[in-house]
């Protein structure tokens, strides 16, 4: 069989009396792959982050990395993990080598092992020629990268990266994928968890899909896109979007998707080109105008909201609208 | 496991991180640097004159009375460092880092308390020497002022533990600064660091004589002024204190309040980190 080095089963875990952040929730994946775990805010992907890096005892449930118990050995199981969490937990007023050599004098090595292994891991992450400038100047995706350096110092066997990619620059993003496919080429195993679907098709050659703290479906990008049943039609109009969802009744039998936002409507297309004939054709019945109308292999969006029923980015609160609208 | 010189060395470590953020920051060590010596200064000169008269004139000017003193409200201050690093660094997400680094679990706050407690060091010194230049003279040699300071700063550091609960407790660096100097201020001047307890009310005087922040100003002004400032003052002379006497209450409450706040404060470190 394959050589299996996450391995969590029925981890419950519960905040506050009441809120299931893990619910019966079990995960397992091979040495060398990476494993991306695809979810909304909320879902519980920090959480079960947290409990596979020791620093979170779940309520119920086992946890074994690299042949560790997460649980009963915890120090054992640091000697194998690296993490890189959501904010990027470096020093700002330490030199990038400085905060590195830090991380390495805390995993034992001696002062010149910890000097070479921070050079090394610099040149890696194309850190060089910042190495020796606070990080207090660096940019946000540079502090990203010298954070997901020092979790790689101390050569971890699987590494923990929880949303590494939120919130810099899209050319950084590209910078931290291609250093992270990198870092699998030399065998680390690695999860991580995001919540763009790009990241997750790109990188991962497994996804699994977690939601309130469950998973709800797994596989490789493409079997997942299949689950949703081939290609879909999408549909984007002015018109009012209910007319066009009760129009497109008569010819799907599965619940139209909307997004307000880009003003679209899909649905599956069963029949591939039959399928869009007959829905153009109730659509030009009805007097819709549409503006483009496209037959496409699904997106893991579509994965996404066929399975969850919402959204990967959780509709916006109430609240946050209304700061936005005054900040305007 | 963590052998024992592995966790000496992770504290040395995490010891010398936090204090080069004062060095690298230097205007974090400035301002914590001028704020007391600001204190120094305006106690001195706004309430000296008035204070003086309250106070036996053996021991020459106000600031032979308020330099002990002030050493003891500044560690207790200080102390306050410890609560609100500790927050940013849960904020920044580097408990975490640390926390799933195969380093000693004790490493954290042990390095904490002691850059504090160094960092409270340094200013103190500064301050001493300040007051020196404005009056105070050790009247009782350079030794037992050097012992009042250790003494202090020891004070001090068991007070860091209390801060290290009180952070890991309230979880932002905000909330920290607040909820930190809600017991500190009672405790700082309803005491013996500015004014003799004797011109207080009853009620409090007697509050403020038994709790430790007079005990450790109480001390620190026996060792560095002598015999005559528990002579000077009713009712240490009425106890029957000494020099000694003193010094070993201090290191009990050092020792009491340690033992007391760094269980709850590695309790709630092991359960902060949900």
């Amino acid at each position: 069989m394959t050589d299996t080095i996450v391995q969590a089963d029925h981890i419950v875990h519960t905040f506050g009396g009441t809120i299931k952040a893990l619910d019966d929730i079990s995960v397992s994946f091979e040495r060398g792959i990476i494993y991306g775990l695809l979810g909304p805010n909320g879902a519980g992907k920090t959480t079960l982050i947290r409990v596979l890096t020791t620093l979170l005892k779940p309520d119920s449930g086992s946890a074994f990395v690299a042949g560790v118990d997460v649980i009963h050995n915890p120090t054992g199981a640091r000697e194998k993990i690296g993490l890189a969490g959501q904010n990027a937990a470096v020093d700002g007023y330490q030199t990038g080598r400085e905060n590195l050599i830090m991380v390495g004098r805390l995993y034992n090595l001696s002062k010149k092992q910890a000097k070479e292994r921070a050079d090394d891991v610099l040149e890696r992450i194309n850190l060089t020629d910042a190495a020796n400038r606070q990080v207090l100047t660096y940019s946000g995706g540079m502090k990203r990268r010298l954070d997901l350096a020092a979790s790689i110092v101390g050569h971890p066997e699987v590494l923990f990266l929880d949303e590494p990619t939120t919130g810099i620059d899209p050319r950084s993003r590209l910078g931290l994928w291609e250093i992270i496919n990198e870092l699998v080429a030399d065998g680390t195993t690695l999860l991580l968890t995001t919540q763009y679907l790009e990241e997750a098709d790109r990188l991962a050659n497994r996804i699994g899909v977690i939601d309130q703290g469950k998973l709800i479906a797994e596989g490789t990008a493409n079997e997942l896109k299949t689950q949703v049943g081939g290609d879909v039609i999408e549909i984007h109009t002015d018109d009012e979007l209910a007319t066009v969802v009760e129009t497109l009744r008569a010819v799907t039998a599965s619940e139209p998707i909307v997004d307000h936002g880009r003003k679209t409507v899909t649905i599956p297309a069963p029949r591939a080109a039959t399928s869009l004939l007959e829905a153009v054709r109730v659509l030009d019945d009805a007097g819709i105008e549409v503006h483009d109308v496209a037959l496409r292999r699904p997106t893991l969006d579509d994965v996404f909201l066929t399975l969850t029923g919402h959204a990967t980015e959780e509709a916006p609160q109430p609240e946050k609208q209304k700061g936005r609208r005054s900040s305007q | 496991m963590t052998t024992l010189t592995q966790t000496a060395t992770h504290i040395g470590i995490i010891t010398r991180r936090n204090l080069l953020r004062n060095i690298r920051l230097p205007q974090l060590l400035l301002f914590s640097t001028v704020q007391p010596v600001m204190f120094l200064l305006l106690f001195n000169y706004v309430f000296g004159g008035s204070i003086a008269q309250a106070i036996p004139p053996i021991f020459g000017d106000y600031i032979n009375y308020l330099l002990p003193g002030i050493i003891v409200q500044n560690v207790v201050f200080a102390a306050t460092a410890t609560s609100v690093g500790l927050t940013e660094d849960l904020q920044a997400g580097v408990i975490d880092r640390f926390r799933s680094l195969p380093m000693a679990r004790s490493a954290v706050l042990a390095g904490r308390t002691f850059a504090d407690v160094a960092r409270a060091g340094f200013v103190i010194s500064l301050m001493t020497a300040v007051g020196y230049l404005i009056g105070f003279r050790p009247l009782n040699g350079f030794f037992s002022l050097v012992l009042a300071i250790v003494l202090a700063l020891g004070f001090g550091y068991s007070m860091s533990w209390v801060m290290a609960w009180v952070g890991l407790k309230v979880k932002t660096p905000e909330a920290a600064q607040t909820a930190g100097f809600l017991p500190i201020f009672p405790l700082v001047f309803a005491s013996s660091v500015f004014v003799p307890t004797s011109t207080m009310p009853s009620w409090l005087a007697s509050f403020a004589e038994n709790q430790p922040v007079t005990v450790l100003a109480n001390t620190a002004r026996a060792l560095i002024l002598g015999d005559a400032y528990i002579a000077g003052e009713p009712h240490l002379a009425a106890s029957g204190a000494t020099i000694g006497s003193l010094v070993l209450l201090s290191l009990a409450w050092i020792v009491g309040i340690v033992a007391v706040a760094a269980p709850f404060a590695v309790r709630s470190y092991r359960k902060t980190v949900e």
